[in-house]
């Protein structure tokens, strides 16, 4: 049994854990719940030893300990999978999981032994992976699975997973989920940080639900429901679904013909992809990840090399193949990246300098008529305007973009984006990493900008989130599109099939 | 309190570094109160001690400028070295060949020139990375190597005065001299070499704090500097901001030219530069990347540089060696920020900015 009592934590002016009392029994999955910065992590990595709590204790099995490092966590069987991999990605599987604990005589490693080690647990537990692989060679979620094996390598009884499923395709997590259940079945115990509540509800027994550093709910999974778990995280009724009109489609906005597009390692990514994007419409893109749509979406934004495309690509009739982002911009061609830390935002910069990324060189950001010197007001304006409309918190435009919490992040983007003002969004991945309150409001914000006539290509890995959202729908498989479907008329299940290249 | 948080980890590092020296010079057997004082006490004594420092500060400005433009795009220009080495000898050229002409087009045209110079030597560098990817680093320390011998080269056989044994070209025309302080202002005596460059170097700093933060060409510089992905998908060409910040970065350097040549020897001498351009790196460290505290941080290597002949002089044992031991314990310490930080916020003496 794992307790964490009474434990409070402080970063500089923010009470990050106030009080805390969870309780987590031996031999059950038990999902902690809450918004980004609700003090989920913080609270795990306190029970994980990497931080030492200003208040409390850590009680394992029934023994009170204040944790200084992770050492003392993993002796006793604590074991912590981070949301970023700590992988040496040009090493195999066995000597990643053996890094810091080489078996072995001084001098001489014992990689063989170790090796098989691996494949033993590797076998028990489902997660089928080849311990003399490159750890490069492997997908994301095979990667997940090495550091997972690293902590099962390690004797952890005790498992903390942040955010694990984050990075997985809808099949991944369904996979996952078994290796989950089969770990509590040999009566590990495992600790899930999540704010996905279906999945909350799939696989766990016990959940704790947080809210700004505090516990405020601690439910039996089985007894609990999806409403319930909403209204404590956020402190209000959320509406789940997505409530929109129908679409009246306009002109044609985008044109793509005959579409392809080969990767700098001469791999086809793209192949003959056509369609078209109205005014007034979402179209979603659906797909298991890795099938092109990073690259569509890429393509689309001018940021693709030319010479690797070939096709047309048209916009409002003209043709704009080559392209750059620029003239992309200007066309009125908006861009919301699938990754706002490595595409969309200067993180060391404040809100004013993001909020003015791509529209840098014409008013408001910089003063007529030279159109080159910066205009301070002109920008604090903007950001104040994508502050207020957007709902970016705290409300401060000086502050650095890092400071901001992954929602009010990506809401910080879509705003800059909404303001070009566009007259077609690409958006990929709105809502990842973002919790329960501001993807509601996002999927309403989108909504409302499709009905004011803009055109609207959508890429989400959440399946859930394009059938809710988009009017038509495309599947991608292996850089091509599969087909066309009217969400609401096929299920789930069949667009999962044309997804991983089946008919529907 | 946001400049109280730049100044601070600067400043630890210097009394840091002084108290490490002063073990250093107890070691040696001479006793650290005395030399100290000593050396603040010849570097603003007024007007020689504050005038030299002054003087010493003025290419380590440029330099220092020159490298943080560089590192705000994300680039390490440590061919500043290189750079004012051509520009200085490309400003001793114009100020030799077009000496016929008036003060007032020469002087314009000599300042163009070191500039110019300058940012050619370093846009070669920036082309490579922009176009091939070749690392800035490699090549710029390679373009030192050139820029010594072809200077070299060019003045032993064409620029040197007859019979002249030191390597060093012919005089430049009076008309491209540019004033010492002292003739302008009464109250500074004219021994003092400190020249119209230093004033060129605060206007030097008031440019690039402009240039950097107020246009869209420096926004694009220090976007394309902190994340290049995201620089990109702003529809900023980050090849050409590369090239950009290396000329603007180059050009920089190139103004030592005008302090050298135009303001203090008034001609190109072969090894002019006791490596300002490497001196320029810990510059722009020390000060943040930023001009303000690129000036102050010239300021104090300009002090030191004063202050050390006079301890080589008055003390015992302690050279003027010490100087480069202070510089180099000072680097060491803005080095390892990292290692204070922890402690500072644990003494609440700067607040803490992480949060999950």
């Amino acid at each position: 049994m794992l307790e964490l009592r009474n434990i409070s934590k402080r970063f500089g002016n923010v009470l990050a854990n106030d009080r805390l009392n969870i309780t987590v029994r031996t031999g059950t999955i038990h999902a902690i719940v809450g918004e980004n910065g609700a003090g989920k992590s913080t609270a795990m990595r306190i029970a994980y030893g990497f931080y030492a709590a200003d208040e409390g204790e850590v009680v394992v099995d029934g023994k009170s300990y204040t944790f200084t490092t992770p050492h003392q966590a993993i002796a006793l069987g604590i074991g912590m999978v981070h949301q970023h991999f700590m992988l040496v990605e040009s090493m195999t599987v066995t000597e990643n999981i053996v890094l810091g604990a080489e078996p072995g005589s001084f001098a001489a490693l014992d990689l063989a032994h170790a090796a098989n080690r691996i494949r033993a647990l590797s076998h028990d537990f489902h997660l089928d992976i080849d311990p003399d692989a490159i750890i490069e060679d492997l997908s994301v979620g095979q990667q997940q699975r090495v550091e997972l094996l690293k902590a099962l390598y390690r004797d952890a009884r005790i498992l903390i997973l942040d955010e694990p499923t984050a990075v997985l395709t809808p099949a991944e997590v369904v996979e996952f989920f078994r290796t989950l259940r089969s770990m509590r079945e040999t009566g590990k115990t495992v600790i899930l940080i999540t704010h996905k509540l279906d999945e909350v509800l799939a696989v766990s027994d016990e959940v704790t639900v947080m809210r700004d550093g505090r516990v405020v709910g601690q439910r039996t999974t089985k007894e609990t429901n999806a409403a319930e778990l909403a209204r404590l995280m956020v402190g209000r009724d959320v509406l789940l679904r997505v409530e929109k009109a129908a679409a009246h489609p306009g002109t044609p906005v985008l044109r793509v013909t005959n579409l392809g597009m080969t990767a700098a390692d001469g791999t086809r990514r793209l192949v003959s992809v056509s369609f078209e994007v109205r005014a007034g419409e979402i179209v979603g893109i659906a797909g298991v990840e890795g099938n092109g749509q990073t690259e569509l979406i890429e393509v689309l934004a001018g940021l693709v090399d030319p010479s690797r495309l070939s096709g047309e690509v048209e916009f409002e009739g003209r043709n704009i193949t080559g392209c750059t982002a620029r003239q992309h911009k200007e066309l009125g061609i908006a861009h919301v990246p699938e990754d706002r830390h490595r595409r969309g935002l200067l993180l060391d910069s404040d809100l004013s300098e993001n909020s003015i990324l791509g529209v840098h060189f014409r008013e408001p950001a910089v003063s007529p008529p030279a159109l080159v010197i910066l205009d301070e007001a002109g920008i604090r304006r903007r950001a104040q305007h994508v502050i207020r409309d957007f709902d970016v918190r705290p409300p401060n435009p000086d502050l650095p973009a890092r400071a901001l919490s992954g929602g009010n992040q990506q809401k910080l983007v879509i705003g800059r984006e909404f303001g070009l003002p566009p007259k077609l969004l690409l958006v990929s991945q709105p809502t990842r990493g973002v919790d329960i309150g501001a993807i509601e409001f996002i999927h309403r914000k989108l909504i409302g900008l499709r009905d004011g006539g803009c055109a609207i290509l959508l890429v989400s890995a959440e399946l859930e989130e394009v059938t809710a959202l988009a009017d038509r729908l495309l599947v991608i498989y292996h850089g091509k599109i599969a087909g066309e479907v009217e969400p609401g008329r096929v299920t789930n299940a069949e667009i999962g099939l044309m997804m991983t290249g089946g008919r529907a | 309190m946001k400049y109280f948080r730049q100044l601070i980890f600067p400043l630890v590092a210097i009394i840091a570094a002084f108290l490490v020296g002063a073990i250093v010079i107890f070691a040696i057997g001479d006793d650290p109160i005395y030399t100290y004082r000593l050396l603040i006490g010849s570097a603003f004594s007024w007007p020689d001690g504050i005038g030299y420092t002054l003087f010493y500060a003025t290419p380590l400005i440029f330099t220092g400028l020159a490298v943080a433009v560089s590192l705000r795009c994300g680039l390490l220009n440590i061919g500043a070295e290189g750079q004012l080495t051509m520009a200085a000898f490309a400003t001793a050229w114009t100020g030799i060949t077009f000496g016929n002409l008036p003060a007032w087009i020469l002087i314009p045209l000599a300042c163009v020139t070191a500039v110019g110079a300058g940012a050619l030597w370093a846009a070669i560098p920036g082309i490579l990375k922009a176009r091939f990817g070749s690392h800035e680093v490699i090549n710029t320390i390679m373009m030192n190597f050139i820029a010594a011998g072809v200077a070299s080269a060019l003045t032993q056989s064409y620029f040197k005065e007859q019979g002249d044994p030191i390597l060093q070209t012919r005089p430049i025309s009076a008309a491209a001299h540019i004033p010492r302080l002292g003739q302008l202002l009464s109250g500074i005596p004219l021994r003092i070499p400190t020249n119209v460059a230093f004033v060129l170097a605060l206007a030097a700093c008031v440019f690039v704090y402009f240039f950097l933060w107020r246009t869209k060409w420096g926004y694009e510089i220090r976007a394309t500097g902190q994340n290049p992905k995201a620089a990109e998908y702003g529809g900023v060409s980050v090849r050409k901001q590369i090239v950009l910040a290396m000329a603007v970065s180059g050009g920089l350097a190139g103004m030592v030219a005008v302090n050298e040549v135009l303001g203090y020897r008034y001609r190109y001498y072969q090894g002019f530069s006791p490596q300002y351009g490497f001196t320029g790196i810990a510059v722009a460290l020390l000060g943040r990347n930023h001009p303000a505290g690129v000036l102050l941080a010239a300021m104090f290597f300009g002090a030191l540089t004063r202050g050390g002949l006079f301890v080589d002089i008055f003390t015992e044992n302690v050279s003027k060696d010490l100087v480069l031991v202070l510089q180099a314990l000072v680097i060491l310490f803005v080095a390892a920020e990292a290692l204070f930080r922890e402690q500072f916020i644990k003494w609440r003496i700067l607040k803490g900015v992480k949060a999950s």
